[in-house]
C-alpha cells in the first residue's frame, strides 16, 4: 500500500531535509529574537509570533554543525509536537513536495554521529536529491541534550 | 442516551449538593434539634438522589436512599440525632464525595458501600439503639391494610368531603402490579388513564411523577371521585394486563376522616414495606407542610439561592483574558506610535482608548476573582475531624471569606492552607489538659482571617496555642543541620521562625499520621512563593502564633519597571521593587568573595544582572556609576544592578512555552510596545 506524504523542504547548508507538513504550524522570515539566558546554547532565543511567544532554535547548533550568519534566505519554521510549539532557524524553506513512504530508507549507520539519531529515514528523489526525514521527537528532546552538556564540561 | 451534556452540570451540581449537605450537618451538630436544617438537608439528600438516579449512578443513588430514610425519621422527630448518627451521616457524605470524585474522574461512581448501608439500615430500624420496637424490617409483602395510609392535605381532604357531600363516591385505591411486569410504569399509567375517563384522581401515591418515573415498588394508591361503583372498577382496573390485584374502598366521610386522622397518627418507625416507605415519605412531607412549628427558615433560604450567577466555563474566561492582554499590548503600541506621530486626533483616540481599556482592563480581571469561600468552606469539616482524632476542642473562626483571589491563585493555594491548618491543630493548640494547666479556656480557636491591603491579598491563620519556643525550633535546627550553633545565634526572631520551612524539619516528638515527617512547611513555602506570595510567621510563645500569606491579587498582568542592560530589556514587577537609586563604583564593596553595598545603613548584596545573565554588551564594572534596583523578598534586600531604567508599565504575563525549561531568574516572558519580546526577571531567585 502506497503512502503519499507532503513533506516541506528545508536547507542546512548543501543537506535538504523534511518534516510533514501536518507536523509545521507555518514559516516565517528572520525576525528579532530576544535572548534567552542561562538555557542551552543551540536555543537562540524566544520571538514574539502574533501575540504568542514561541523559543527558537538553531538546527545547526542542534546537529552540532558550524553556524553560519543570516540572509534574507533564512526562515523559521514553527512546529508543533503534542503541546509544544518550537520554531527552527534553517538557512532556507522552499519546497512542499510529494513523496511515497516507499521512498525513505532507513538512516545511514553513521558511526558516532549526532545527527543519526535524529533521523527517520532518507528518501530518494529525482535527479539525485536526497531528502533527510527528521525524528522530531529525538530533536525536541531535551533529556539526551543534558547528558551531552555535561560531558563537554 | 447521550448523557455527557449533562455530566458535567450533574458534577457541578452535585458537588454544591455535597458542599451543602456538609455545611448544613456541621450546623446541625451544633444545634441537633433545630428541624429546619434537617428539612434542608433532607431536601438536598432527595435532590441530589433524584439527579443521580436519573444519570444511572445506581450506588450513589441507593446510598443517597438510604440517608434519606434515616433523615427522614429524624425529621418526623421518630429519632433524635445522636453522635453515632452523626458520625455515620458523615462517613455516608465521604463515601458519596469520593464517589462523586470518581465520576469526575471519568469513573462509573461505583463502590463498595454495604457497610456504611448496613449502618445507616440499622439505625433506620433502630437496632442501633436495641430500645426500639423490632424492626420487621423491609419485606417486600404489599400492604393489604390501610392503617398506614396516607394522608392528606386540608384542600384535598375538603374536596373529597365535598364529593361525598354531594353524593359522589369517593375511593381509596390500592393497585398492586404483578411482580414481573417490566413496565411498572406503563402499568400504572394505563391504570391512570382508565381512571380519568370516569372520574378524578385528587391524590396518588407516590406522585404522577414518581409513579411514571416507575419509583415505586409495585404498588400505588390513589383517591378517586367517580359516580362508578367500586366493584365495576375493581372490574376494569384488573383488566389492565400484568395487575395483580386491586383493593377499591369506597370512603364515607367518616372512614376519610378515619383514614386521615390514622396517618396523622404516630406511626411506627419500622417500615413495612419499601411502597409503604415511599409513600410515607410523600405523607410526611404533606404533614410537614400542615405543622407550622416545622416550617424551617429552610424554606426560604432555598429561594434567596437561585442568586443571580452564572456558571461559565473557565476556559472562556480564559480566552478572554487572552484576547484581552492582546488588546493591551496594541494599546501600548498605539500609544506609542500616536507620540511618534504627533498627529492631535490620533492622540486623543488613544488617549480615550487607554482609558476605556483600563475599565475594561479592571473588569477582566476581576471576573477571573473567585472568593475564598470556595477554598474555606472545606474547612470546618476538615477541623471537625482533625479535632476529633486528636482529642482537642478547637473552634475554627472564618472572617472574610468574601475576600476575592484569581481564579488560579485559589486552585493552588488550598493545600497550603490545609497544611498549616492541620499544623496550627496539632502543633499549636495544645490537649485540653494542657490548656487547663495552662489556664486557657478548653476549646482553642484557630482563627482564619482573609482581607485586602494593598495590591495584595493576605490570609492569616492564627492559633491560640503553645506558640514557638526559640530555643526548642533551634535546638532542633542545629541538630537537624540546618543551621549552625552561630549562625542562629546571630539570626533574629523572625529568622529562627523561617527555619521551620527548611526543608526535613521537624519539630514533632513522633511522627503522626497529620504532621511530623518535616515535608510539609518546605513545600508549603515553595507552593506559596511560586504563586508570587510569601509567608511569615508571628510567634508569642505561651501564647500563640501567627502565619501570615501574603499573595499578589492578579497573576497575569503585572506592574513592572523596565530596564535595560546592553540590548536587552528585561521586566522588574514592581511589588518587589523597593526602591531605585544610583551608586558609584566605589561603593561597591567586596566582602568574603560577595559583593555587596550600603544600603540605608545596612549591608545588602550586589548583583549585576549583565554577570547573572550573561548580557554580553554590557559590563557594569567598566562603569563609573550604576543604576541599581533594590529588590526585596519578605525582608530581605538586595541590589541589582542595570544600566538603564526605561520606565514603569504594565506588562502582560506570557507564557513560554512548554520546550524551555524553568531558568532560574526569570519567571516568563513579555511583549513590550514595540512588539519585542522582553524576559521578566524573578527577584526571588536573587535572594535565596
Amino acid at each position: 500500500m502506497e503512502e503519499e506524504l507532503k513533506v516541506i523542504v528545508f536547507k542546512l547548508g548543501s543537506e535538504e531535509y523534511g518534516i510533514e507538513v501536518e507536523k509545521v504550524q507555518t514559516i516565517e522570515r528572520m525576525m528579532p529574537i530576544t535572548r534567552v539566558p542561562k538555557t542551552f546554547s543551540f536555543v537562540k532565543g524566544v520571538i514574539n509570533l502574533r501575540g504568542v511567544v514561541i523559543p527558537v532554535i538553531d538546527l545547526r547548533g542542534r546537529f552540532s554543525l558550524p553556524e553560519t550568519e543570516y540572509t534574507d534566505q533564512t526562515r523559521i519554521v514553527i512546529v508543533a509536537v503534542g503541546d509544544m510549539q518550537v520554531g527552527f532557524i534553517v538557512d532556507a524553506a522552499n519546497d512542499v513536495i510529494d513523496i511515497k513512504s516507499s521512498a525513505i530508507d532507513s538512516p545511514p549507520e553513521v558511526v558516532g554521529g549526532v545527527k543519526a539519531r535524529y533521523l527517520r529515514g532518507v528518501a530518494k528523489l529525482e535527479n539525485e536529491r536526497l531528502l533527510i526525514m527528521l525524528n522530531l521527537h529525538e530533536v525536541l528532546n531535551k533529556s539526551e541534550v543534558v547528558q551531552l552538556e555535561s560531558v563537554e564540561g | 442516551m447521550d448523557m455527557n451534556q449533562y455530566l458535567s452540570m450533574f458534577i457541578d451540581e452535585s458537588n454544591d449538593h455535597l458542599q451543602s449537605l456538609n455545611e448544613n450537618m456541621l450546623q446541625l451538630e451544633g444545634n441537633p434539634e433545630d428541624l429546619g436544617i434537617v428539612q434542608v438537608i433532607f431536601r438536598s439528600a432527595h435532590t441530589l438522589k433524584g439527579m443521580a438516579a436519573t444519570m444511572g449512578f445506581e450506588d450513589l443513588a441507593s446510598l443517597t436512599h438510604k440517608m434519606e430514610n434515616v433523615l427522614d425519621l429524624v425529621r418526623n422527630e421518630k429519632l433524635k440525632m445522636q453522635d453515632y448518627i452523626f458520625d455515620t451521616l458523615f462517613k455516608s457524605l465521604d463515601a458519596l464525595e469520593s464517589m462523586v470524585q470518581d465520576i469526575t474522574s471519568g469513573g462509573e461512581g461505583k463502590a463498595d458501600v454495604s457497610a456504611i448501608v448496613a449502618s445507616l439500615q440499622a439505625i433506620e430500624s433502630g437496632e442501633w439503639t436495641g430500645g426500639k420496637a423490632p424492626a420487621a424490617a423491609a419485606t417486600t409483602k404489599p400492604v393489604e391494610s390501610i392503617s398506614s395510609a396516607v394522608d392528606l392535605d386540608e384542600f384535598q381532604y375538603s374536596v373529597l368531603d365535598q364529593s361525598i357531600a354531594e353524593g359522589h363516591r369517593v375511593f381509596y385505591i390500592d393497585v398492586l402490579v404483578s411482580e414481573d411486569s417490566q413496565l411498572k410504569g406503563v402499568r400504572a399509567y394505563m391504570v391512570f388513564d382508565l381512571l380519568e375517563r370516569s372520574g378524578e384522581v385528587v391524590k396518588s401515591f407516590p406522585t404522577v411523577q414518581d409513579i411514571e418515573q416507575e419509583k415505586f415498588e409495585r404498588s400505588f394508591s390513589l383517591y378517586y371521585i367517580t359516580t362508578k361503583e367500586a366493584q365495576e372498577l375493581e372490574k376494569s382496573i384488573l383488566s389492565i394486563s400484568e395487575i395483580e390485584s386491586a383493593k377499591v374502598i369506597q370512603l364515607d366521610q367518616e372512614t376519610l376522616q378515619q383514614m386521615t386522622n390514622q396517618a396523622a397518627a404516630a406511626v411506627e418507625a419500622e417500615t413495612v414495606a419499601i411502597a409503604t416507605a415511599v409513600s410515607q415519605e410523600v405523607a410526611t412531607a404533606v404533614k410537614i407542610e400542615e405543622k407550622p412549628a416545622a416550617k424551617p427558615a429552610a424554606p426560604t433560604k432555598q429561594a434567596a439561592a437561585p442568586s443571580r450567577t452564572i456558571r461559565v466555563d473557565i476556559e472562556r474566561l480564559d480566552v478572554l483574558m487572552n484576547l484581552f492582554s492582546e488588546l493591551l499590548i496594541d494599546r501600548s503600541r498605539l500609544e506609542q506610535l500616536a507620540s511618534e506621530t504627533g498627529n492631535n486626533d490620533l492622540s486623543d483616540t488613544v488617549a480615550h482608548l487607554s482609558r476605556v481599556s483600563s475599565d475594561l482592563q479592571n473588569i477582566v480581571l476581576k471576573l477571573r476573582m473567585v472568593p475564598v469561600d470556595t477554598v474555606f468552606n472545606r474547612f470546618p469539616r476538615m477541623i471537625r475531624d482533625l479535632a476529633k482524632t486528636l482529642d482537642k476542642k478547637i473552634d475554627l473562626v472564618i472572617t472574610g471569606a468574601e475576600t476575592e483571589l484569581d481564579r488560579t491563585v485559589i486552585d493552588e493555594i488550598g493545600d497550603p492552607l490545609v497544611h498549616l491548618l492541620r499544623n496550627a491543630v496539632d502543633h499549636g493548640v495544645e490537649s485540653i489538659a494542657e490548656r487547663v494547666a495552662a489556664g486557657k479556656p478548653e476549646m482553642g480557636t484557630v482563627n482564619l482571617r482573609a482581607f485586602h491591603s494593598g495590591n495584595h491579598v493576605f490570609i492569616e491563620i492564627e492559633d491560640d496555642g503553645k506558640g514557638i519556643y526559640r530555643e526548642k525550633l533551634l535546638q532542633t535546627a542545629i541538630k537537624r543541620g540546618v543551621v549552625t550553633e552561630e549562625q542562629g545565634a546571630k539570626m533574629s526572631d523572625d529568622e529562627v521562625n523561617q527555619l521551620l520551612f527548611a526543608p526535613g524539619f521537624s519539630t514533632a516528638d513522633k511522627i503522626s499520621d497529620i504532621s511530623g515527617r518535616g515535608v510539609g512547611l518546605d513545600v508549603v513555602k515553595s507552593k506559596i512563593t511560586s504563586l508570587g506570595g510569601n509567608v511569615t510567621i508571628h510567634s508569642t510563645p505561651g501564647k500563640g502564633t501567627n502565619f501570615s500569606v501574603q499573595l499578589p491579587l492578579t497573576l497575569s498582568i503585572i506592574a513592572a519597571m523596565l530596564v535595560r542592560v546592553g540590548s536587552e530589556k528585561y521586566a522588574v514587577p514592581l511589588s518587589s521593587i523597593v526602591e531605585t537609586a544610583i551608586v558609584q563604583r566605589e561603593q561597591v564593596r567586596n566582602i568574603h568573595g560577595n559583593k555587596m553595598i550600603t544600603f540605608r545603613e545596612s549591608l545588602i548584596p550586589y548583583l549585576s544582572l549583565n554577570e547573572v545573565f550573561g548580557v554580553p554588551d554590557f559590563n557594569d564594572e567598566d562603569e563609573s556609576e550604576t543604576e541599581i534596583v533594590v529588590i526585596r523578598k519578605g525582608d530581605r534586600l538586595a541590589a541589582v544592578s542595570v544600566e538603564e531604567f526605561i520606565g514603569q508599565s504594565e506588562i502582560v504575563l506570557k507564557s513560554m512555552g512548554t520546550y524551555l525549561p524553568s531558568i532560574e531568574g526569570i519567571s516568563g516572558a513579555t511583549i513590550l510596545g514595540d512588539g519585542q519580546v522582553a524576559l521578566i526577571v524573578d527577584p526571588n531567585a536573587f535572594i535565596k
